[in-house]
């Protein structure tokens, strides 16, 4: 059948792609959904579900709809504690109404927004919902007694989204309202602007040939006037108000001579206008307010991005814990808040879930992984008394755990307190041109000041414009947006690509570092066992080696396990083999029967009791070795190790052709730190590092003056990343080690630490152009206004385009193209 | 040129009355959400 098996092939060809959310379906899988008459694959039950219902509940129209894939719904099932949302403070109630502001993740395109406002629309009791597409926040009133806040989140997810309350009095309210007044006064400068320029082109026209009569000229001044009015007392206020404040706090800034020049230039103006004799710069000043507050509005754009993204991290953390409020007499669990938990609560924590505070073992035994907080890959055994920091996962068997510190108080907190303390420190180059700034516009006001004075002595009637002139066109502007510009264009453009920037001075730091530390475990290395070898033996074949394993390893809580579990199903999904009778000697092995046949699998002695001896001779490697045999026979020898990540040597690569030094420091063995090295090309490999030999070792290479920077991702290394210079989490590591490094690359994908660097020397030459601009055009246009060669308008579009030049070449940053790994 | 004389100051008057119809609307949120109208009205209801 030729026909048939070209249409295998074409459905093979489009069953690459998950049709909800484009990403690879996996081999073997069989996960379809019939979308307007045809099969569709998808690539996880979590997709496949989230299609089904968008099918069942009739709006298959989305798929038509829709300009881009869907957020993959992934395997996240719907979490235990979302009716607490129910209670949520964040719900405004009124009578049975009900209103919440949620917080919508995975909206990609135009069909988003009308299959979310249509699946809550059809849901009985929901009044309205409302979803703004440029904040991504959803809006829903709903009648309490139909539904309630949980069925509300409940149907958002199950059409793929994650919806969040969100604390809208806490956040962005500010921020919003802030955007929202500089949207206002950027709009009346605007139009003050535009209209005033219009009563100022007649006189200019006229040049003063007396072609315009004098009652017309004072009654576009009127006009003028009447027009700035509002520029002055509304639009220019945030520099107003940033001067009051600056002086009463005697630091000088860069708004005082700002709102000097504006005040100046308008009441010189208005005293024309009254007199009905004089210069007016009326265009001047609404030209000045416009430009300078479009680079404000630029400024909070950046910053509002940085906010939402903070506030999706701190989603990731767990929000309930089942609480065993009458244990041990009692094993009734109800779901509570995680901050709700108070020290001596019971909790239960099934397999699979997060911790939720940090706890004590009171009952059962289980091995915790530990890589989100330590770093380390192996899952850690946890008995009775033994204690667990919250946050790790419960990679065994269900526990009784008792709290021993409230949330609040764990490593959860961490994160909460980084939102808070971002942005409100500035990088060191950012307080040095602020420092600058102030004596600069001490000095300026000074030299404004003697300017007047010297031409009210010699020529009395050019005294205030030259005042005005020299006010307006120094730009301490530029001087001051030279280097805040470029660091948001450049944070804001690795925000997108998944780099969060927690402490301002990240990228001119990461820019003179010297050397370039690496932690081993969990960074340069994917942070958990991966099979990375297997030698059969006595002509085996390595795939049914692998599947027995994994067959056998499935009973097993053992981290290792994971590793066999995990390759076998990329190997073969369909791996069809079951073991019976299993038995485990923990620290030893497994055995089961399969076929019919015992077999074993763990350390060589333990499989040697059933294959027999002798064990085959050990070549040298590296890493954790597993056998595995069965009745008189050694099948294969796995190499369990801890796989280097793909993208690690193209990185490595990228800091030694920038001429930094990269060390590699690792708790691990000499050698294997060293084989390490080897394969990336690293020179210096330190192993067997206690946390405090890590740091040893970085404060030893800070005082031969180097600048470290560090990349690390656990608790262990919190000191050393704290210590060093500049720091850098992976987005996988512990919230407590990004609570304490200056940035964290959201995904754990080492080509984003690269994408930093390249960054950051971009940023830095911006910056450095930016400053050489703005001194280059003060040093030169203050004297010329000084001496009387420019006028007000004039300085005006001076200071106005330089400024621009800083933003735009500050823009610029978002625009250059991304990192690439060379051929190296 | 004695009708600029009332012209002006209605183009004066004129600006504070798009001041004024500025602020109601954005007030109103008009201006809070500029993507999301321009999306929905291409999507069909009737489904």
């Amino acid at each position: 059948m030729p026909d048939g098996t070209t249409l295998n092939a074409a459905s093979q060809a489009a069953a690459a792609e998950c049709f909800h959310c484009g990403l690879p379906v996996p081999a073997q899988s069989n996960w379809r959904v019939a979308i307007d008459g045809s099969e569709r694959a998808m690539c996880c039950p979590g997709c496949a579900a989230v299609a089904q219902t968008i099918v069942d509940i009739g709006q298959a129209g989305y798929y038509r709809e829709r300009t881009g894939y869907a957020a993959s719904a992934g395997a996240a099932g719907v979490p235990p504690g979302l009716k607490l949302f129910n209670d949520d403070p964040r719900i405004v109630s009124d009578g049975d109404a009900c209103e919440a502001t949620l917080l919508v993740e995975g909206i990609r395109c135009a069909a988003c927004v009308w299959l979310i406002e249509h699946r809550l629309g059809r849901m009985e009791g929901v009044e309205k919902a409302s979803l703004n597409v440029a904040t991504e926040r959803l809006f829903v009133r709903w009648n309490k007694d139909k539904t309630s806040a949980a069925d509300i989140l409940q149907s958002v997810r199950s059409i793929g989204y994650t919806a969040w309350p969100y604390d809208a009095q806490r956040h962005s309210a500010q921020l919003q309202k802030a955007s929202r007044t500089l949207g206002r006064q950027l709009f009346v400068a605007g139009l003050s602007m535009m209209q005033v320029m219009m009563y100022v082109a007649p006189e200019y026209m006229a040049g003063g040939d007396g072609t315009l009569d004098g009652d017309m000229a004072s009654l576009l001044r009127w006009a003028s006037l009447f027009l700035t009015l509002p520029a002055v007392a509304y639009s220019a206020l945030p520099f107003l108000q940033g001067a009051w404040s600056s002086i009463r706090a005697r630091v000088p800034g860069m708004d005082v001579p700002v709102a000097l020049g504006i005040l100046a230039a308008f009441i010189g103006s208005a005293v024309s206008t009254f007199r009905g004799a004089g210069e007016v710069y009326y265009d001047s000043v609404t030209m000045f307010i416009f430009l300078l507050l479009c680079s404000r509005y630029l400024e909070l754009l950046a910053r509002r991005k940085a906010a939402s993204a903070l506030e999706r991290m701190q989603h990731g953390l767990p929000e309930s814990a089942s609480r065993l409020s009458g244990w041990p007499v009692s094993r009734d669990s109800e779901v509570v808040p995680a901050g709700a938990l108070e020290a001596g609560d019971h909790v239960l924590v099934k397999g699979g879930e997060a911790i939720p505070a940090d706890c004590v073992v009171a009952e059962g035994r289980t091995s915790v992984d530990l890589s989100l907080l330590t770093g380390e890959s192996a899952p850690q055994p946890r008995a009775v008394g033994d204690e667990v920091p919250g946050g790790a996962v419960n990679a065994g068997s269900a526990v009784v755990m008792r709290v021993a510190r409230p949330a609040r108080e764990s490593t959860l907190s961490g994160l909460l307190k980084l939102i808070e303390q971002a942005g409100s420190a500035k990088p060191q180059i950012a307080q040095w041109a602020d420092r600058t700034a102030s004596w600069f516009v001490a000095a300026l006001l000074l030299f404004a000041a003697a300017s007047f004075a010297f031409w009210w002595w010699h020529d009395a009637a050019r005294a205030w414009p030259v005042a005005i002139a020299v006010l307006v066109v120094s730009c301490p502007c530029a001087l001051s947006l030279a280097t805040p510009s470029a660091l948001a264009a450049a944070t804001d453009r690795l925000l997108g690509k998944g780099v969060l920037i927690v402490r301002p001075h990240v990228l001119e730091t990461l820019h003179r570092a010297t050397h370039i530390v690496f932690d081993k475990t969990g960074t340069l290395t994917e942070g958990r066992p991966t099979v990375q070898r297997i030698a059969p033996l006595n002509g085996a074949s390595a795939d049914e080696c692998l599947r027995i394993a994994a067959a056998l390893e499935a009973f097993s809580a053992h981290p290792i396990a994971r590793a066999f579990t995990a390759s076998a199903t990329a190997a073969a999904a369909d791996h069809g083999m079951a073991a019976m009778d299993p038995y485990e000697l923990p620290g030893h092995g497994l055995e089961a029967y399969i076929g019919g046949r015992r077999h074993r699998i763990g350390t060589a002695t333990f499989v040697a009791g059933v294959a027999g001896t002798p064990v085959p001779a050990l070549s040298g490697e590296t890493g954790t070795v597993v056998w595995l045999g069965t009745e008189n026979r050694w099948l294969a020898r796995f190499i369990i190790g801890d796989a280097l990540r793909v993208e690690a040597r193209s990185v490595v690569a990228e800091f030694r052709a920038r001429g930094k030094e990269v060390v590699l420091l690792s708790g691990d063995r000499q050698e294997i730190a060293d084989a390490a090295a080897h394969q990336l090309g690293i020179e210096h490999a330190l192993g067997n590092c206690l946390p405090g030999q890590k740091l040893q070792y970085v404060q030893g290479l800070q005082a031969r003056g180097a600048v470290v920077a560090m990349v690390g991702d656990g608790i262990n290394d919190a000191a050393v990343l704290s210590a060093a210079d500049v720091s850098c989490a992976m987005g996988s590591g512990a919230t407590l080690a990004q609570a304490h490094a200056d940035c964290v690359l959201l995904e754990a994908n080492l080509s984003l630490l690269a994408e930093t660097a390249h960054t950051a020397t971009r940023t830095m030459q911006a910056i450095r152009q930016n400053l050489a601009w703005s001194t280059l055009y003060n040093v030169s246009a203050i004297p010329a206004a000084a001496f009387g060669l420019l006028n007000p308008w004039l300085s005006g579009i001076g200071m106005a385009a330089s400024s621009a030049i800083v933003i735009l070449n500050a823009l610029r940053l978002r625009r250059i193209k991304p990192w690439k790994p060379s051929t190296y | 040129m004695e009708a600029l004389y009332l012209l002006i100051p209605i183009s004066v008057l004129l600006v504070f009355g798009a001041l004024w119809i500025f602020f109601k609307a954005s007030d109103d949120g008009q201006f809070d959400d500029l993507s999301g109208p321009a999306l929905r009205i291409l999507q069909d209801d009737d489904r």
